[in-house]
């Protein structure tokens, strides 16, 4: 006996309209690219939900480890000097 | 005489895209993967839309004395005039989506062409169709090309399924009376230009598949005079049933 | 006894109850226990194989609807399903669990999937009643799921719902228009009324005071209401809808409570719950027969689109 396939697993990414980012929208299963990508039209698409697919084979995207998070994340939020709010601007200075 | 046979070819177009869609819709729970499942309803969806849209047409031909599903529901065996190749059985995955290439990739040229129309109803239904069938032609045509291309069991499979439905392949291209009215008026499409082109597609596509076309032989023929295989009339006495046994009800 | 050092799964469960108790949501990579893993497999396993053997007593009645209208309808909606089930695998996937293993556990009747759908549909009315009970039930249950605390599941429902929403309607749409048309439609439709809503109600599961489950359920978030509590909202909303076209509850016990503000339903046949979950009710061989059916049928397929992409990338 083989065992069953149901073929590998794509992550899914659609766009909902021209210039706006890409959003995780699930996964399909499918044996090839043009597969997943018509897989992922059929199922993710169906009431006219995108301008735009991008599918990627599921195991070739890395992923951060939440154990990590206080090293990845932490370290950024003291940066205050990153945001304009933190320069003090001249009481008549306009913003650009 | 153009009215009439405007009306017919209406019917033609109609019925093919009705019926497919019957035999498109039996999937539906049935397909080898969930996401063929999904795939080959939207097909089913495209084609109930399309022949709703022609329909309606035809019957506004007709002064609107009978409606789209009047024309759909009430007409008895020998007033369909689909092609023979959309009634066959699906038989297995493999005969399905061997007859949707024949069909998409005739469908393709058919509305390619009939967008040159002088009338505006079929320009316009020929327009939206082309997207879908171009969409269809892509799914098919991908898939002919894996099972033929795959193990030795799908492409004995897709062989067979070649060899049953080629002799439904000719019909397709066939011209009578209606056609050539239409041709001349500008309104209708001039199948006989359309085989070469369909032949040399559907010849790419066994090449790069590993299939084999059989070679020209007897074709079927009947559904232009409203004459079908037996699987029509159970088709229509399963779609009917409501519509036959409560003729008041309104739905 | 402090400083008994912590084993790694009591680490993990503390950190875990903190975070749902932050009302945080719980992510694929995120430590958790065992038992929440377990049971939102199977949970959710549960949820997706209910919408695909859902779709076969509905697709019963493609080939037979009565216009292209509703031909147009049911197909889209059956596909819906189709569609939902495929986002709930995904869900349950990241949970370290294959479709095929979640396929097998249903053909080897270790996961479940909803009882309602061992009801056979014996007529058009059917497909109303479905759409507006059975889905009318399940989009009660799914909306308090949107909040659910695994993040892909509550992905998943917030998705569904919005999709769901004109599943109902074309199921009352039917019911109203019956009930509007000749004596034989009315009939048809109260007698697909006096069928499924007792099943219906059942969807909910048992009383709360006896149901299972909700023990960890509720206190890891993944179900945020409980049985009965969604169970009254149901029947709060469907009996006006009812009374609105014309249909009777097929409930002599029904009653509203001026106190509460709900209506309070007669006994639940729980012996017959327990019967068709059993395996009993009138179509659990056929839709698991047909399920396995189809699942061989299109083994070939699928293998020889694997045997493709294997060649090209050989060719490559």
């Amino acid at each position: 006996m083989t065992t069953d396939t149901q073929l590998e697993l794509w992550e899914v990414f659609m766009q909902s309209k021209p210039g706006a980012n890409y959003i995780h929208a699930g996964s399909v299963h499918a044996s090839d690219k043009s597969m997943a990508l018509q897989n992922a039209r059929d199922t993710y698409s169906r009431r006219g939900e995108g301008t735009s697919i991008w599918v990627v084979p599921a195991n070739a995207i890395v992923a951060s480890n939440p154990d990590d998070n206080d090293l990845f994340f932490d370290p950024a939020n003291d940066k205050v000097y990153r945001h304009p709010t933190f320069y003090v601007m001249p009481k008549d200075a306009k913003a650009i | 005489m153009t009215e009439q046979s405007l009306y017919n070819y209406c019917l033609r177009m109609g019925d093919n895209a009705l019926i497919l869609s019957y035999r498109l819709s039996e999937w539906c729970s049935n397909g080898p993967m969930l996401e063929e499942d999904l795939a080959l309803t939207n097909f089913a969806l495209d084609m109930i839309g399309r022949a709703q849209a022609i329909l309606k047409y035809a019957s506004e031909l007709q002064g609107g004395v009978k409606t789209e599903d009047d024309l759909a529901y009430r007409r008895s065996e020998r007033e369909y005039y689909n092609n023979l190749i959309t009634e066959l059985p699906n038989g297995d995955f493999a005969q399905t989506i061997v007859r949707q290439l024949f069909i998409s990739a005739f469908e393709f040229y058919f509305f390619t062409e009939l967008q040159k129309s002088n009338n505006a109803t079929l320009l316009a239904i020929a327009v939206k169709t082309l997207k879908e069938v171009k969409y269809h032609l892509m799914h098919a045509t991908d898939w002919v090309i894996r099972l033929g291309d795959g193990t030795t069991e799908s492409h004995k499979r897709m062989q067979d399924a070649i060899n049953y439905l080629w002799m439904f392949t000719g019909e397709l291209f066939e011209m009578d009376l209606i056609d050539t009215t239409l041709i001349e008026k500008g309104i209708g499409v001039d199948l006989m230009l359309l085989q070469p082109k369909w032949h040399r597609h559907i010849q790419q596509v066994m090449y790069d598949a590993t299939l084999q076309l059989p070679e020209e032989g007897f074709m079927q023929t009947g559904s232009r005079k409203g004459i079908h295989t037996e699987y029509l009339g159970h088709i229509l006495s399963e779609m009917q049933y409501l519509q036959r046994t409560y003729p008041d009800a309104i739905w | 006894m402090e400083n008994k050092e912590q084993t790694v799964e009591e680490e993990i469960l503390i950190n875990f109850e903190k975070k749902i108790e932050n009302g945080d949501s719980i992510e694929p990579k995120d430590k958790m226990p065992d038992g929440y893993r377990r049971h939102l497999i199977r949970q959710i396993s549960q949820h997706a194989h209910s919408e695909v053997i859902g779709m076969q007593p509905e697709s019963n009645w493609i080939t037979r609807a009565p216009t292209l209208r509703a031909k147009q309808i049911l197909l889209a909606k059956i596909q819906d399903e189709g569609g939902h089930g495929l986002y709930l695998y995904g869900a349950a996937e990241t949970l370290g669990i294959s479709r095929s293993e979640l396929i097998e556990q249903l053909h080897t009747g270790k996961a479940k999937y909803s009882n309602i759908f061992n009801y056979p549909v014996l007529t058009w009315a059917d497909i109303g009643a479905i759409g507006w009970l059975v889905d009318g039930a399940a989009i009660v249950n799914q909306v308090s799921l949107q909040r659910t605390s695994y993040g892909p599941y509550s992905r998943a429902m917030v998705r569904i719902c919005k999709e769901e929403s004109f599943h109902q309607r074309q199921g009352y749409e039917i019911m109203a228009k019956m009930m509007a048309g000749t004596k034989e439609q009315q009939e048809m439709a109260q007698d697909a009324m006096n069928r499924w809503w007792w099943p219906s109600l059942m969807m909910f599961g048992p009383h709360d005071s006896s149901s299972p489950h909700s023990g960890n359920a509720f206190k890891w978030k993944i179900k945020r209401h409980s049985n009965d509590e969604l169970r009254h909202k149901f029947i709060d909303k469907t009996v006006q809808q009812a009374q609105v076209i014309g249909l009777k509850i097929p409930d002599k016990d029904l009653k509203w409570n001026e106190k509460n503000g709900h209506y309070e339903h007669g006994a639940i046949n729980w012996y017959e719950f327990h019967k068709v979950i059993a395996g009993n009710g009138p179509c659990n061989k056929q839709r698991m027969e047909h399920h396995i059916k189809v699942h061989n049928e299109g083994k070939w397929v699928r293998e020889a689109a694997e045997a493709h992409r294997l060649k090209k990338e050989r060719q490559n």
